[in-house]
């Protein structure tokens, strides 16, 4: 999972690339807008190739600003929102459940 | 001169302010000329008249009113609050009514605030101008050609509009600072952890933190004075009482030591740069030591932001799924209907930082990336706190330029991004800023001046601030 | 029947099966939900079987705005079965899992990742090996997606239903070193690790109910070669289920090894019905998870004081409790190993220890709780609630100093069991006083008198005759006669007939 990437600066965002991202996230892309986001993915990585060639051996990560530890909650039920409001907001509901179109994608991606 | 908030709340409670008629009075102004800024995405004008009907019964009764009782407030609409839609500017979320309060929310009303609205802004708070928003831009209310700055754009022009006595916005690289500085208004972004993120539609979590935009920096002061403290329904809110601010005397900066930072403030327009000069000289004359100084390490906050707040962006924007809630476009099977939803309902700014923090999460790419920029701000903070050994605040610009014209950035990327280059730094390293207005450039538009301060020290940040005020040409 | 016994029957049947070669690998990955009281990062209860869509709030609903607080009882369950699977407790952070489904609310598993809360334990199972446990980490459970159309299968489906009442519901995911070598070791790891969670309060240990859920990472190799290529088996929802798809998945490999083919690293799916596992997707379709830390929450750091006091405070574990019924029973040998382990895994040792300190045989209160009590308990578990441990105490001695014949025995301690009576009024009311052994010899020899045929058959050497005696004497006594008495009597009065003149 964690390894490095070929040589950032030296790697553009290619159209492969960013529709193989947007099946990651979930967006349908056309042709024009995977040209466009490739250009600007990779003016906005160009922008950030002195960071990503920076020397940080050695330094650890922030991933937080805060030096918080073990914030905890007590094992005490608070009362739930009623069934009724939790799937007003729903597109589509069932037998008091969120209903949804197969999980299961019907055909393979067009290519 | 205009009311402060204190001052109307004594008025209120003495009956010498009828809250109903302070409430018309705004929504009257709204009325006149939202049209044309287009600073809300919901008018709460009901609510708003019955609120303040029942502080006015409430005082009548000689009953008690709280510290912002009758105080006209807009609220950005990436804040939940229950019997009104939250639609953080997107299709996405257009019709979605929220079942709770956010906590910032909470404490507003019960402290007798009257909420007249929510706010236009960026989608999602992605955005420098608020014209990334699926109900059309906001308009600039010191010059109606000019974006008001971004994403709390809608709040910023509220206050500056009068619109509401003051607002509160959310602040991930500066959206709160920037446009306050692009409007003339103070906008202030809190220490991270102070504020309360619960019922804030996050953005970037690790950066996001809500903050006032109000008249003065004494109003600022005071609603964050409200809004903050420890909410343990948010993991990273600090378990440190709010920190007291309002009326602070201010008459002197007698033994303050203050850095101007070159590597933010050479990049400047001239015009901004004029007034950031004299911004430091008033300092000088109250008493302060004020230096020129160098944090060579900031330059890299920009492009590590952008690394950083699209990949949690990406992260927390996959919900709008169109399975729970918001909107659906229905397709043969799930994850169709996921990919159609989420292309119809997100605007083009949403899904470019999506997209690039998508990339930079991708196995393999981790650690060049998203692990670098973490690194990298790792060595911010350490720059910061070394550099605050020597002083008790740093300035700059809020923003390398004046508020920009409508459509000027909004197709260059790039471009747009740079205007958050001055306010970006303190959000990766956690750090309270407040933007002052300082006088005003070339073309009449607002100069913003940022002050910032270490972790917690918002009573410093204000007592400089307030100097600044109180010298603005 | 424990899942070991079994074990030792097939071994005693002909030993390990026979994969022409072949040795299986398998590492299992055992959720666990935890009996806490409300969800990981909210406080809705966490319940099963409520109606769908009631237990959940603007968190779990992953609702916008909403934000994760993490519930401290279930840091020390995970604690807890940590320490009792003598992991490493260390800092630990929390990671968010990125991928689409719909029974996730926020379409992001919140879980730990490179950094959990415990690492490198190890389990040591009653037949004696010992299995490695690579780490135990605190992750939220999904929502449940109910297919319908198309028979309910998820291929078929014509549309779905998703109820979030168990997202968020707090999990411990453990995951064991590839030590285990067969279905049965399988079946004997869970079943052991499963009595570990009971014991620490963690889990109600219902499989059936998804209290815990297995994956099981099947290979195979030749010994001492590297592991082979592996598949990870989903749908395993019983400790059968599980010994079936190992079986059944090592044979699949081993087949189409031995015919030239090549094992594809894979994901598939138990079905049960079926007997045989089926593709559910392959390695090229496998998610790119894009791990990054929840920011979120805050770590988490265990200082070594808190440890402390959660281990002072952990119940017994099984293999603790095992070991001090066998030295307490003075008990040696596989059967007693095995009775050991029933009535522990049934939960029985404290009858057990009750009667050894009252001073009752240890073999015999063994006998009794592993047999008699342990099917009363599998019958109904609620029956023991009526049994005291002095009363079972009381009931031992009585067998063993004659009082009740063994039979007579069985008798009472059934009714204590419905009656929650003391043993001594039941075998009163019953009429089962012993027999004095002047009585039961007069009994003896008025039932050979009275068979002289048998009697002779007997002499001369047919010894089922004897069965026949007993049988007589009893039903003469009406039960009273300890069937062991009967045959030393009747093979003292053989010496005193052979003896005659």
């Amino acid at each position: 999972m964690i390894g490095s990437a070929q040589d950032p600066e030296q790697a553009p965002v290619s159209r492969e690339e960013v529709e193989q991202v947007a099946l990651l996230c979930r967006l349908e892309i056309d042709d024009g807008e995977a040209r466009e986001l490739a250009a600007q993915m990779s003016a906005v990585l160009s922008h950030a190739a002195a960071l990503l060639s920076l020397d940080t051996s050695g330094v650890d990560p922030t991933a937080h600003p805060l030096p918080l530890v073990n914030v905890l909650r007590t094992d005490e039920v608070r009362e739930s929102l009623a069934q009724g409001d939790v799937l007003s907001q729903a597109p589509d509901v069932e037998a008091g459940r969120f209903r949804v179109p197969p999980v299961r994608r019907r055909q393979p991606e067009e290519p | 001169m205009a009311k402060t908030i204190e001052a109307i709340v004594a008025g209120v409670r003495s009956g010498e302010i009828d809250p109903v008629a302070l409430v018309d009075q705004h929504l009257k102004l709204i009325e006149e000329n939202e049209p044309s800024t287009n600073a809300f995405i919901t008018v709460l004008a009901d609510h708003a008249r019955q609120k303040a009907g029942e502080i006015a019964s409430r005082v009548a009764a000689g009953d008690p009113v709280g510290r912002l009782a009758g105080v006209p407030v807009a609220v950005k609409d990436n804040l939940c609050l229950r019997g009104a839609p939250t639609t953080c500017a997107s299709r996405i979320l257009e019709h979605w009514h929220p079942p709770y309060d956010a906590t910032v929310l909470s404490r507003l009303l019960a402290e007798d605030a009257i909420i007249v609205g929510k706010t236009n802004m960026d989608e999602f708070a992605m955005g420098s101008s608020t014209e990334h928003s699926a109900r059309g831009p906001t308009h600039n209310p010191r010059d109606m050609t000019r974006v008001p700055g971004g994403s709390s754009g809608g709040s910023a022009a509220a206050v500056a509009a009068r619109f509401a006595q003051a607002a509160l916005g959310s602040d991930t690289g500066g959206s709160i600072r920037q446009p306050a500085a692009f409007c003339g208004v103070v906008g202030l972004k809190p220490t991270y952890g102070l504020v309360s993120r619960y019922g804030l539609v996050a953005f970037a979590s690790s950066l996001d933190q809500v903050g006032p935009l109000a008249g003065s920096v004494a109003d600022a002061a005071l609603l964050l004075e409200i809004i903050a403290g420890h909410d343990h329904m948010d993991s990273t809110s600090l378990d440190a009482p709010a920190p007291r601010l309002a009326g602070q005397a201010a008459d002197s900066a007698e033994g303050l030591s203050i850095g101007i930072v070159r590597e933010l403030s050479d990049g400047a327009d001239p015009e901004v740069k004029r007034r950031l000069d004299e911004a430091a000289e008033s300092l000088e004359r109250a008493g302060a030591r004020v230096e020129s100084c160098s944090i060579p390490e900031v330059s890299y906050a920009l492009p590590a932001y952008y690394l950083l707040a699209p990949a949690e962006a990406s992260s927390n924007l996959a919900r709008y799924d169109g399975v729970r809630y918001g909107l659906r476009v229905n397709a043969a099977d799930t994850p169709t209907m996921n990919a159609r939803t989420r292309s119809v309902g997100f605007g083009a700014e949403v899904k470019r930082r999506i997209m690039l923090g998508t990339y930079a999460l991708r196995a393999g790419y981790y650690d060049a990336y998203y692990g670098q920029a973490q690194r990298v701000r790792t060595l911010l903070i350490r720059a910061f706190d070394a550099a605050y050994e020597r002083y008790d605040a740093l300035l700059s610009p809020t923003a390398p330029t004046t508020a920009f014209r409508l459509k000027e950035r909004v197709e260059d990327p790039i471009a747009m991004y740079l205007s958050d280059v001055c306010t970006i730094p303190s959000n990766l390293a956690g750090h309270p800023a407040i933007s002052v207005p300082f006088g005003t450039g070339e073309a009449g538009m607002p100069v913003g001046v940022q002050v910032m301060a270490p972790a917690l020290a918002e009573a410093v940040m204000v007592r400089v601030a307030t100097i600044l005020e109180q010298a603005a040409p | 029947m424990s899942a070991y016994g079994s074990e030792r029957q097939r071994r005693r049947e002909g030993g390990a099966r026979d994969y022409e070669g072949f040795e299986c690998v398998v590492g299992l990955e055992v959720h666990c939900e935890l009996l806490t009281a409300t969800k990981l990062f909210c406080g809705c209860k966490n319940a099963f079987g409520d109606e769908p869509n009631t237990n959940t709030c603007p968190v779990c609903l992953g609702l916008p705005g909403s934000l994760p607080v993490l519930n401290g009882h279930a840091v020390e369950l995970a604690m807890r079965i940590g320490l009792a699977l003598n992991c490493t407790v260390q800092p630990s952070i929390f990671h968010r899992k990125n991928y689409f489904y719909p029974d996730m609310p926020k379409d992001y598993q919140i879980s730990q990742y490179d950094i959990p809360i415990n690492t490198d334990g190890y389990l040591d199972l009653p037949s004696g090996a010992r299995v490695g446990i690579v780490r135990a980490h605190i992750e939220e459970d999904t929502g449940k997606t109910t297919h319908s159309g198309g028979g309910g299968r998820i291929h078929d489906a014509m549309y779905s239903l998703v109820d979030y009442n168990r997202a968020g519901v707090p999990l411990v995911e453990i995951v064991s070193e590839p030590d285990i070598r067969s279905g049965e070791q399988a079946r004997e790891y869970v079943s052991e690790l499963r009595a570990v969670l009971v014991a620490v309060g963690a889990s109600d240990g219902r499989m059936e109910e998804g209290s815990l859920r297995v994956d099981a990472n099947v290979s195979v190799r030749r010994p001492g070669e590297p592991f082979g290529t592996r598949c990870e088996i989903k749908n395993l929802n019983s400790l059968r289920s599980l010994g079936r798809a190992v079986d059944y998945e090592t044979r699949r490999q081993v087949d189409l090894l031995v015919s030239g083919g090549a094992v594809a690293q894979e994901t598939r799916h138990w079905d049960e019905q079926a007997g045989h596992t089926v593709v559910m997707r392959s390695k090229e379709e496998a998610e790119d998870y894009r791990y990054f830390p929840e920011p979120d929450l805050v770590p988490l750091a265990p200082d070594a004081a808190w440890q402390e006091r959660i281990s002072r405070a952990m119940a017994p574990l099984p293999a603790g409790r095992r070991r001090a019924l066998l030295d307490s029973v003075g008990a040696e040998g596989p059967a007693m190993v095995e009775r050991v382990a029933t009535v522990v895994a049934q939960d029985l040792d404290g009858y057990v220890m009750a009667a050894v300190d009252a001073g009752a045989p240890g073999a015999l209160a063994l006998s009794r709780a592993a047999n008699e009590l342990a099917a009363a308990c599998a019958e109904d578990a609620s029956l023991l609630d009526a049994l005291e441990p002095g009363h079972f105490a009381s009931l031992v001695a009585m067998e063993a100093r004659g009082d009740l014949t063994a039979t007579q025995a069985k008798a009472v301690l059934a009714e204590m069991l419905t009656s929650g009576e003391p043993p001594e009024a039941i075998a009163s009311r019953k009429g089962f006083e012993a027999l004095d052994p002047g009585s039961l010899r007069r009994a003896v020899e008025e039932v050979v008198a009275a068979n002289s045929a048998e009697w002779e058959r007997y002499k001369e050497g047919e010894a089922k005759m004897a069965q026949f005696f007993v049988g007589q004497v009893m039903k003469a006594t009406r039960q009273k006669a300890d069937g062991k008495a009967v045959m030393a009597l009747l093979a003292d009065l053989l010496r005193g007939s052979a003896g005659a003149p």
